[in-house]
């Protein structure tokens, strides 16, 4: 086992919707000092109220494997998947980005927009605010160039994930 | 049959009697009067009246450990939930079943900064298993008996429920324990056979093997204690245990080498350095333990069974996890061994010995024998002898004294010693007698402590006068909280900063004072005197003031960040050029 390297890893996690269960989750990772990058949560089941929880965390394999025991060993956890251990799988961020801006740099700024495929949710003459839905690095790419042509603010849900094919989770 | 509606407070005194509770450890407060006047309406659950919620919890984890069963407290909110968390974090770090009850303000106050209000749930979420608020009546009956449930099953824990003031007075429905089949916690109990059957391969072939045990063995009831013994004995390989682990081996045994680790004994720690195979059950790689991580058991194969699936791999990686409850991997091990007609390398078992026994000749635990003063190992082998063949239970405070007992206190069964082991909390061990004894009310109980560790729960002498709890408090008293101060001497060139035990009181007036019986040994001569009159006194608690050597340290000692074949064994070895910097830091 090599214990020095870093990896990044992307686990979904299925929890009872209840009060506290985030911060259970949250509290371990905050008491035991692991890494979070990036966590999303929101219910996926309203009849079973279960919430599907996807959080990007990095650290050795020897911590991963801790964080994803410590998960499972929580009381309102059901499954726990490593999606990045468990074959391919497909990851989306969704970032809203506020640009604002006259002349050529707004224009600059639409014609990117068009090249990443984000749409205008809010258009003054002054403004902009995309939607933009992609992998973790497009979204910072297309903010990066953003910031070049009247960035103002930028809102990012982190990722959520799914594996591929036909199996569930 | 029509359903059947009680009150919140009802359905919970209902529930604790369906999940078979006789005792609670309690203190009432505004929000649980409701539950409280519930109890006086009642005779078939005894409530003992703690003086402060922290012993409240001890009391119940000492109740729990000596019995195998899931204490139970009772505390109000605020301040009676807060000053329970020390006890909740003591039970959660030694898989200590608990549960434990707290009054909330009302519903419609919560998060209003309402009188003795506290976020309990927030508080305790990372000191418990798991932890409820109840906040619909009709959820009471059925989180009381998940938590019962919760409380038992797997590593067990502490597991608090937040029961708001409304709730206990609103009617609801009752249903009572039936089959639990959890929706999302089911511990893994039964092993995988295929990595039993590489440990059984591995444990034949071992040419220099330790069992390494821990508090699992304990948890995992008294049968497992039996399972461990027999393998053991079957296999005629040495066994050292953690400080938890004690009694699940007797320790009259000569495979017995003794506790391991930072104060364990020579053979056994340096056993764990040379040994080829290590089969730890039911232990979790503790830092008190492992010493130095790098130079831990260097060349050896590990074996690791525990119920805990984050255990595994934590600190020390390990060559066949098993997951599953020690007795029955102790179990699957044990028919596995005997139906494949395994044998041990006897040739090699021998030489192993043999090099074991040359370290046991060292005998580690050897102190300097005098008249002149009390040493505290000394009146601990007077006790000692004073209680074998007696049935008692050994509870600890936490420092020198706590080790020594360790050292010197053979355990022959478990669930005999009571000790805080994880959290290390001083004031653990009166109140945990005090549970003990409720739970067997004409054993001996004896609480080891030193004067400092006494005074911090010391006003717990007035439960025990109160319910007739004969408890022995037996102070080794050396007037520092002497682990500090050896660490002191060790390691900060004997600057003893403010670990002298000033202004102390006289423990036999004190003891006088509560109407129970105080006694004092100053000589070496009196010791076994005080020890036969604290043994005679059977109604009432007994305080023992012993005058011991104030300068004593606890040996063997391995300093922080070292291993475990850098351990020094008396005050003639240098500790100062053997703690290197980054050791200093570990505690």
């Amino acid at each position: 086992m090599d214990d020095s390297k870093i990896e990044k890893h992307t686990i979904a996690v299925l929890v009872d919707n209840e009060p506290g269960v985030l911060a259970r989750v949250i509290g371990l990772f905050s008491g035991r000092g692991y890494n979070i990058e990036s966590l999303t949560v929101a219910e996926v089941n309203n009849a079973d109220h279960l919430s599907r929880i996807t959080l990007v965390t990095s650290g050795t394999r020897m911590i991963i494997e801790q964080i994803k025991a410590q998960l499972s060993r929580l009381v309102p956890v059901h499954r726990v998947h490593d999606l990045t251990d468990e074959g391919p799988s497909v990851e989306r961020e969704l970032a809203l980005v506020k640009v604002a801006g006259t002349g050529e740099k707004r224009i600059e700024a639409l014609r990117l927009a068009d090249i990443y495929k984000a749409t205008v949710l809010d258009a003054t003459l002054t403004s902009f605010v995309f939607e933009l839905t992609g992998t973790t690095e497009q979204v910072d790419d297309f903010v990066g160039l953003m910031a070049q042509l009247g960035l103002v603010e930028a809102s990012r849900t982190g990722v959520v994930a799914m594996s591929k094919g036909a199996s569930g989770f | 049959m029509p359903e059947q509606k009680l009150t919140g407070a009802q359905i919970i005194i209902k529930a604790l009697k369906d999940q078979g509770v006789d005792t609670i450890f309690g203190y009432p407060g505004g929000a649980v009067l409701p539950i409280y006047d519930a109890l006086f309406q009642q005779n078939d659950l005894r409530h003992i009246l703690v003086r402060h919620e922290q012993a409240a919890v001890h009391a119940a984890e000492g109740y729990a450990r000596s019995t195998g069963k899931v204490g139970c407290v009772l505390v109000t909110s605020g301040p009676g939930a807060t000053n329970a968390v020390t006890g909740l974090l003591d039970a959660l770090c030694d898989s200590i079943p608990l549960v434990c009850l707290s009054g909330q303000v009302p519903t419609h106050l919560i998060g209003n900064d309402a009188f003795q209000e506290a976020d309990t749930t927030g508080i305790t979420r990372p000191c418990t298993k798991h932890n409820y608020l109840v906040k619909d009546v009709n959820n009471l009956a059925r989180t009381m008996h998940e938590a019962f449930y919760v409380a038992r099953s797997g590593r067990p824990g502490p597991v608090l429920i937040d029961v708001p003031k409304d709730v206990q007075f609103a009617d609801g429905v009752y249903v009572p324990p039936g089959e639990v089949k959890h929706k999302t916690y089911r511990p893994q109990v039964k092993p995988e056979i295929a990595r039993v059957e590489e440990a059984i391969e591995l444990i034949a072939n071992a040419k220099r093997p330790i069992f390494y045990t821990g508090g699992g063995v304990i948890n995992a009831g008294p049968m497992a204690a039996k399972l461990l013994t027999q393998f053991v004995k079957t296999t005629g390989f040495p066994i050292t245990s953690t400080l938890m682990g004690l009694g699940a081996f007797p320790a009259s045994d000569a495979q017995w080498l003794g506790m391991l680790g930072m104060h364990g004994t020579y053979e056994a720690n340096l056993a764990m350095y040379n040994c080829d195979v290590m089969i730890n059950i039911g232990a979790r790689f503790d830092d008190r333990v492992t010493g130095k991580l790098s130079e831990f058991a260097p060349g050896s194969k590990k074996i690791h069974v525990d119920i805990d699936p984050s255990s595994i791999n934590k600190n020390v990686a390990v060559d066949i996890p098993i997951v599953g409850d020690c007795g029955a991997v102790l179990e699957a091990m044990l028919t596995m061994w005997k139906a494949r007609q395994k044998r041990a390398d006897q040739a090699a078992l021998k030489e192993w010995w043999g090099q074991i026994d040359g370290w046991r000749a060292r005998k580690c635990l050897n102190y300097n024998r005098t008249e002149a003063v009390i040493k505290p190992q000394y009146a601990l082998e007077r006790l000692r002898d004073a209680l074998r063949g007696k049935d008692h239970y050994i509870t600890t405070e936490v420092g020198q004294h706590q080790m020594w007992a360790a050292q010197f206190l053979p355990f022959d069964q478990p669930n005999r010693w009571l000790t805080s082991g994880g959290l290390g909390t001083m004031g653990y061990g009166l109140p945990a007698a005090i549970g003990a004894q409720i739970a067997h009310p004409d054993a001996i109980v004896v609480d080891v402590s030193g004067e400092a560790s006494f005074l911090m729960n010391m006003q717990e002498i007035g439960t025990a006068v109160q319910y007739r709890a004969p408890v022995k408090v037996f102070i080794l008293n050396n007037q520092y909280m002497g682990m500090v101060r050896q660490w002191q001497e060790l390691l900060h060139g004997s600057r003893f900063s403010q670990s002298y035990s000033e202004a102390l009181p006289d423990f036999v007036k004190l003891a006088e004072a509560w109407g129970c019986v105080g006694l004092r040994a100053t000589t070496v001569a009196e010791v076994d005197e005080v020890i036969e009159k604290m043994l005679a006194v059977t109604d009432r608690p007994c305080i023992v003031d012993i005058a011991v050597d104030p300068k004593e340290n606890c040996f063997p000692m391995i300093p922080g960040g070292k291993a475990h074949n850098e351990i020094l064994l008396g005050p003639d070895d240098s500790p100062s050029d053997a703690t290197p910097e980054d050791g200093m830091v570990l505690v």
